[in-house]
Parts: C-alpha cells; structure tokens; sequence
C-alpha cells in the first residue's frame, strides 16, 4: 500500500481524538502524590480492597472458563436451532448497564428473589452482601467478552483438524480436549485476560448486588469511587494501581497471546 | 481385508452414487475432475459424512447400512487417513502425532510413542520426531502424515489427493516412497486424485468418476490407451472422437470420416495419439487415406515438440518438433493438413 499524507479533514480529529483519549490518564499520572505513594498504598483497606479485586477477579474468570468455553463451543459448532437467539441473549450482558444487571441479579438471588428465597430456605445461604456476589455479579457482566473471544477462534479453527482426529479413533470429547481446545488455546487465554481486566474493574453490578463493604465487597473501583469523596489523594493513587494493571494487561494480550495467535 | 462399498450421496445438485470392491493389499484410484464427488466418496468410507443410501462393509462388517440403520462413527472404524495438506496437528510434535492413534485406540504412553517412532523410521523421519509440523518440509509433512495412518495397522488406507500439495521434484521423490508404503500395505487402498500419473504409478486398478457416477473403470494402462470420456481422453492426452464403425472406416459422429487397420461396426470410439499425427502444409501426394484439411487453434511448447490444437471437421492434437513446427511456419490461425496412417488408429467399441 502507498503511504500518503493524511487528509487535514481526518489528521485534526484523529489528533483531537488522541488528544481526548490520552491527556486525562496523563493528568492522572500528573497530579499523582509521588512523595506520598507509599504511604498512601500501605494505608489499611488499599492492600485489602486490591487483594478482594484480584481474587474476585481471579474466580469470576475460572468460573467463566468453565462455563464459556463450552457455551462458545455450542454457539460455534452445535447444529440446535434457535442459535441466533442464544447468541443475542448471551451478548446482552455486553451492552446491559451494569447497574442493571446487579438489579436482575438482585431480584433473583435476592433474599426475597426467585431463586434466593428457595435457598435461603432450603440451605439458610443468603448470597447478596457477600464476597460470592462480587464474584457472581462479575461473572455476569465479563462473562460474554470470554464466550465472543472463544467462539470467534473456534470459528477460525479448521475443523478438518477435526475430522482428521476422528479418523484417528478419537470421538468428540477427546477430540475436544486434545485437539480443538489446543488450537483455540489463544483465543481462550485472550478471553481470559480480557474477561479478567472486565472484572477487575466491574463496579455497576457489584456495588447493586453486593454492596460495599470493606474486606469482604469493596473492590478497588468501589474503594476509588468512596475514596474520592473522603480523600481524593488516596483515590488517585488507587485509579493509578488500577491503571498500572490495566496496561500491564493489555501488554500481557498483545505480546504473549495476540501476538502469538496471530502468528499461528 | 476387503472392501466393498456402494455410496449414494445427494449433494445439492450433483448426486454421487458409486460402487467399488476392493480386495486385499490392492490399490483403488478414484480419478476424476473437481467436483465429481471423489472427496464426498472417501468421506462417506471414512464416517464424516453419513451417506443417504447403499452400504459399506469391510471384511463383510458392514460400517454404514442405510436400508438397516447401521452407522459405525468415524472414530470407531479401523482406518487411516491421510488428508491433501497433511493436517497434521499443529500443537504436537511430528511423534505425539504419529502416536495420536495408538493412544486414542488405548495404548498407553510409552507404548504409543514406541509404536509411532517405528513408523517415522519407516518414512525416514526418525531424527524429526521432536520438531513441530511447522518445522517439516512439505515432503517430510506428508510422510508424517502417511506414518499416522499406517501406525495403527488399519483395514483401509484412504488417501484424499496426498501428492497434490507437493511441488513437482518432491512430488516425484514421495511417490515413489508412497508406492513402496502401498506394497507392503496389506489392507485395501483408495486412493482419490485427479492426476493420472499418480493413478498410474500407485494404482492396480482405476475408476474414473464424472459428475457423481463410474464412467471407466480398468487397470491403469487400458484406462490410459482407450478413454471412454473426453475427460480421460484430455488427461492421458488423446484426441477422442466417437463415430460408428462401418468397415475399414468410422464415420465420425462430428462429420468426416477415419480410416482404420481393422474392421469396427456399430457405435465406437477413435483414439489417436498427437504424436501419430504428421502435419503438411498442403495436401500430401501418395493419397494417404486420413488427411483432413485443418487450422492450428493454439500451440504449447512440450519439451523439444509443440503440441498444436487443430480445428477442422476432425480436431486432432498434433505433437511436432520445434524444427518441423518453424520449418512449417505454423501459427495459429494457419492452415495445414493433418494426417494419421490408418494402423495408428485405436478402435473400441463405445
């Protein structure tokens, strides 16, 4: 392709558009207390709020592994009519405000929900309020970014490998797991991240079904939002933690596992 | 170790419907253009494709039985597989994939891997167990992929056009190892192309499948000398020109009529060889009784000779020499006189 200049009518907006993108998370980095960053970091309830993040995290990902991946694969290779539909209904959560899916998920698994009350009566295990509905509520909202990215590689794989494995005695479970589930290896690990960054930084649903307690739901954007109220020093150095793995996630993407899956 | 098969397939338009028996240690070539149905065939043997009529059966097991409901998955049935570009598993290495069959038939680890390192030394691979099937070359590749197949000692060996992702030189170099692997192959063979030299060299016997049905079946040398389609003819470079025999002669079905050494009667077919074709810039003395006036249509060098397509009441391939095809001055569009001695002739019946 021949390199030309950029029309003037798209270099201005272009810029204005970097410009928009950039200058606020720069204006983080500037106002940052940098003198006070250790103290600020070491403060009770930072260490908590983060480790309650990463771990709430951590399971809503397993737990949407576990779950998506199947799914995708149905979405991808059943032949079960009504597809389309599924399709459109898993990928609600993407466009859903979070807010209301902490309220959807509130009328169900509430104490007095549809679910919630039958469990609350059979086993006496409340779930609102607890660390189980950080994780249920961000399972909710990042499970659909792991089901698209898994089901886009499986769409991509070459089923051929498929049908070479079952004229090798393999029936379709194995086949699965040692044939399609290695090749679609980097589309699941770049669902994962992407579902884990989307959980990491969940805080519509969480604080609508979970709440906001510290130590077992206060999770970073939560203890970001109530620090900027109280002490808006402490809530940037909190945005900057938040920041800081949100990058090293996206360089953790493109190198180890987009790169890679590009190449492949 | 036999197979016997009759598949009835509809694929959208074209309906595949084909019958073959293949015996012990033997070879099939199904031969055919795109399109004919000759994947969709191995398919069906192989369990990917549920046919929509006939039966296969293998050692008199029947695999697929339509009319009774019998259908062995792809899985279950003791056969090898090897695909046009390998499709070897990327994410294992050349040995784990020689040793995929063996572990998922239920062997364990080590004896798998024992099993699928005899196999690469078979091919001549034994040093590249550890490489990745990125690392190998296409001829190395296909190898593998042979090895894959073989490992498990099948009952049927089906090859989908194993040579046509090579280049010419490799090509040449995995035939003749594929040819030596079929000989001491004691299961039967299928093996689906559409290159008759690879028909040729690796087949005992040939179908040749048009549009979803058998239009010639035989060894590979009497499919080769008396093409019953176009097809054949084209592919193994003959002119075919159906007629009806009357005698010494055939009158040509598109007009004109070719003398021939022995008597022919009712409908049949001419088959001449381009090299049996001389050309002349007029009509020759000495009334030769095949010569028909003609236009050179095209031209393409083949090695020291120039085949020429002729346009006439009897199209004809020619092969002349370069010299010969200078010294005539031939281009196309130039007249010539094509001519072809009566004992050059091949007649058989249609």
């Amino acid at each position: 392709m021949r390199r030309e200049r950029t029309p003037a009518p798209l270099l201005v907006p272009a810029a204005l558009a970097v410009a928009f993108l950039v200058l606020p998370l720069a204006g983080l980095l500037v106002r940052t207390p940098w003198s006070q960053l250790g103290t600020l970091l070491t403060a009770p309830g930072v260490g908590q709020a983060l480790r309650l993040s990463v771990v709430s995290a951590t399971l809503a990902t397993l737990v949407s592994v576990v779950l998506g991946v199947p799914l995708a694969w149905v979405l991808a290779r059943s032949r079960a009519r009504g597809r389309a539909v599924l399709r459109a209904l898993v990928t609600v959560p993407l466009v859903l405000p979070p807010v209301v899916g902490g309220v959807a998920l509130f009328l169900v698994l509430g104490r007095q929900g549809i679910v919630g009350s039958w469990l609350a009566e059979t086993t006496g295990i409340t779930i609102p309020f607890t660390t189980a509905a950080v994780v249920i509520a961000e399972t909710f909202v990042a499970m659909p970014f792991l089901v698209i990215s898994v089901e886009g590689a499986l769409r991509g794989a070459d089923v051929r490998f498929e049908d070479a494995a079952a004229t090798l005695g393999a029936d379709r479970w194995t086949t699965f797991r040692r044939v399609t589930l290695p090749l679609v290896a980097p589309g699941v690990a770049a669902g994962a991240v992407l579902c884990w960054a989307r959980a990491l930084g969940e805080f519509g649903a969480t604080i609508t079904f979970a709440g906001n307690f510290p130590g077992t739901t206060q999770t970073m954007p939560l203890a970001v939002y109530l620090a900027l109220q109280r002490d808006p020093q402490a809530a940037i150095v909190l945005s900057l933690v938040l920041l800081v793995v949100s990058v090293a996630t996206l360089l953790l993407l493109r190198d180890r596992w987009l790169g890679r899956g590009a190449a492949a | 170790m036999t197979l016997a098969a009759h598949v009835v397939v509809r694929r959208g338009p074209l309906t595949v419907d084909v019958a073959l028996d293949v015996a012990d240690g033997e070879v099939l070539a199904v031969l055919g253009p795109n399109g004919a149905g000759k994947s969709t065939l191995l398919r069906v043997l192989a369990g990917l494709l549920p046919p929509d009529g006939g039966r296969v059966a293998v050692d008199g097991r029947p695999w697929d039985d339509v009319d009774a409901g019998v259908r062995l998955p792809a899985h279950r049935r003791p056969l090898g597989m090897v695909f046009q570009d390998h499709l070897l598993f990327p994410h294992l290495s050349v040995l784990d994939n020689v040793a995929f069959g063996p572990r998922t038939r239920g062997a364990s680890r080590a004896a798998a891997r024992e099993a699928a390192a005899a196999w690469l030394d078979r091919v001549g691979l034994a040093d590249l167990g550890a490489r990745r099937p990125g690392q190998l070359s296409g001829g190395q590749a296909q190898r593998a992929a042979l090895a894959r197949a073989l490992v498990g000692d099948p009952a049927l060996l089906l090859l989908d056009e194993p040579l046509s992702a090579l280049d010419a030189r490799t090509r040449l170099a995995v035939r003749a190892e594929l040819r030596r692997h079929l000989a001491e192959f004691g299961g039967s063979t299928v093996l689906v192309t559409h290159d008759p030299v690879d028909a040729t060299a690796l087949a005992d016997r040939v179908l040749v499948v048009e549009d979803g049905a058998v239009v010639q079946a035989g060894t590979p040398a009497d499919v080769a000398r008396h093409p019953r389609t176009d097809y054949v003819a084209r592919l193994v470079g003959l002119s075919l020109l159906p007629g009806t025999g009357e005698g010494l002669a055939v009158r040509l079905a598109g007009g004109g009529v070719v003398a021939v050494a022995e008597p022919a009667a009712g409908p049949v077919l001419v088959a001449i060889r381009p090299e049996s074709v001389a050309l002349y810039p007029s009509r020759p003395g000495g009334s030769p009784r095949n010569a028909w006036p003609a236009r050179v249509a095209g031209a393409t060098p083949h090695g020291s000779t120039v085949r020429c397509e002729l346009d006439g009441e009897v199209p004809l391939l020619a092969d002349v020499t370069a010299t010969a095809f200078a010294e005539l001055g031939l281009a196309p569009g130039s007249p010539v006189w094509a001519v072809v001695k009566a004992s050059e002739v091949t007649v058989y019946a249609r």
